[in-house]
């Protein structure tokens, strides 16, 4: 379908981006990527009254060290080896060319690839009224996050991962993840020294799991034993493609897939 | 009113800011070649290149490109990516093709691909009448012969 008519503005700072937010509240929606947000109204389930466009705003396309500009392009963002793992599962080629990593963050998809790597690293999220917001607090549930109204994503943080793993099963490549985990972990002489596990998908949004790692051997077993752990430690609702059994089951999958690229 | 460059020439024609690219290109300056398949970014039909990258015309405002370099298949050279198409019969109603030929043209000239890539990229296009191993074939084919 076609989207509903707004109102188009450009501005070219992130002072004037956040004034647009402030002046229209809920009815302003920032447009980066597009990806996400134009699908969205092209089957008329959004209608902002004001769409943002934040393409051409001053300051928004930098990168420094850890530090990614919220329109910096998904194609751009290499480096980070947890992010080289899972970028290739975020939507396609030709969709990664134009979709922002700001724009999957603020979006918020609870089984977007990109919010639970931030998740899983430990990363952090600026704003732009200065608010530095830990990725674990970010997410509140299903598209919604700690941004106010009147306040726009600018920067996201990526720490980077001793050794990182990441797996998931979709029913298409770039079709929305059923559920999928990712990984950054430590192993010193043979030993898990630290873990952190994160799954999405199966909840309202990327959430780490305690799958009680530390000092446990680095092994394909172990990596089968914490599948299994974290299976018991999700409860997702069954949807229409999968029973809420198939998709614990898959978790188990996933899990012990992405720490076993570790190893 | 927005002007930009579409295959090289400028081109101007009128859009809201809810045009569509895909549609601005279709119903103002009559390049049919574009198709349009679900307006939701999933089946690739509508690929078209801004400043030399490949986008999907259906997830961008016509406004977006305003001043921009906007390439379409009719603005692709034949050559031996067509020839494998024909080849390979890679084609059979030829709806999805254009978008096939925009991204596949994209994906070669970054470099080498390999079948996981062309085959990660078809991800992104569906074809309901081949199957997709005959477009595979024929992409792999043009890359051989660059």
């Amino acid at each position: 379908m076609k989207p509903p008519a707004f109102r188009y503005e450009r501005p070219e700072t992130v002072d004037e981006a956040a004034l647009l937010l402030a002046e229209h509240g809920d009815e302003a929606k920032i447009l980066a990527g597009g990806q996400s947000l134009v699908p969205i109204m092209n089957f008329r389930l959004l209608r902002p009254a004001v769409l943002v466009d934040i393409n051409h705003t001053v300051g928004l396309d930098g990168r420094s060290g850890q530090a990614i500009g919220a329109t910096v392009r998904q194609r751009d963002f290499r480096g980070n080896g947890l992010v080289d793992r899972a970028m290739p599962y975020v939507g396609h080629f030709v969709t990664r060319n134009r979709g922002t990593v700001g724009g999957s963050i603020a979006h918020a998809d609870a089984s977007a690839e990109l919010p639970l790597s931030l998740v899983t690293l430990g990363g952090t999220v600026t704003t732009s009224k200065g608010r530095h917001l830990a990725a674990e607090e970010f997410f509140v549930t299903h598209y919604t996050t700690l941004l106010q109204t009147d306040e726009l994503l600018v920067e996201t943080t990526w720490p980077a991962a001793s050794r990182a793993g990441f797996s998931e099963f979709a029913l298409r490549h770039g079709d929305f993840a059923l559920s999928m985990c990712a990984c950054s972990v430590k192993i010193e002489s043979g030993v898990f020294v630290a873990a952190r596990v994160g799954v999405g998908a199966v909840c309202d949004r990327p959430t780490l799991l305690d799958l009680q790692l530390e000092g446990a051997p680095g092994t394909v077993e172990t990596a089968r034993e914490a599948g299994a752990r974290a299976a018991s430690l999700v409860d997702p609702p069954g949807n229409l493609h999968a029973s809420a059994s198939y998709l614990k089951h898959l978790t188990s999958v996933v899990v012990s897939r992405a720490l076993e690229q570790t190893l | 009113m927005i002007e930009l460059r579409v295959n090289g020439l400028v081109r101007r024609g009128g859009a809201e800011p809810r045009t569509l690219l895909s549609d601005f290109l279709r119903h103002e300056l009559g390049l049919t070649g574009t198709h349009v398949g679900c307006e939701h970014g999933v089946c690739g039909a509508c690929t078209v290149e801004l400043d030399g990258v490949a986008v999907r015309s259906c997830l961008l405002f016509a406004v977006q490109a305003e001043g921009r370099e906007v390439r379409t298949v009719e603005g692709l050279e034949w050559g031996p990516m067509q020839e494998a198409f024909r080849r390979h019969h890679a084609l059979q109603c030829g709806f999805c093709t254009p978008g096939i030929l925009i991204a596949a043209t994209a994906l070669l000239e970054r470099g080498p691909v390999s079948r996981e890539q062309v085959i990660e990229l078809l991800g992104g296009h569906l074809c309901r009448c081949t199957g997709y191993t005959p477009i595979v074939a024929a992409i792999l084919e043009a890359a051989g012969e660059q």
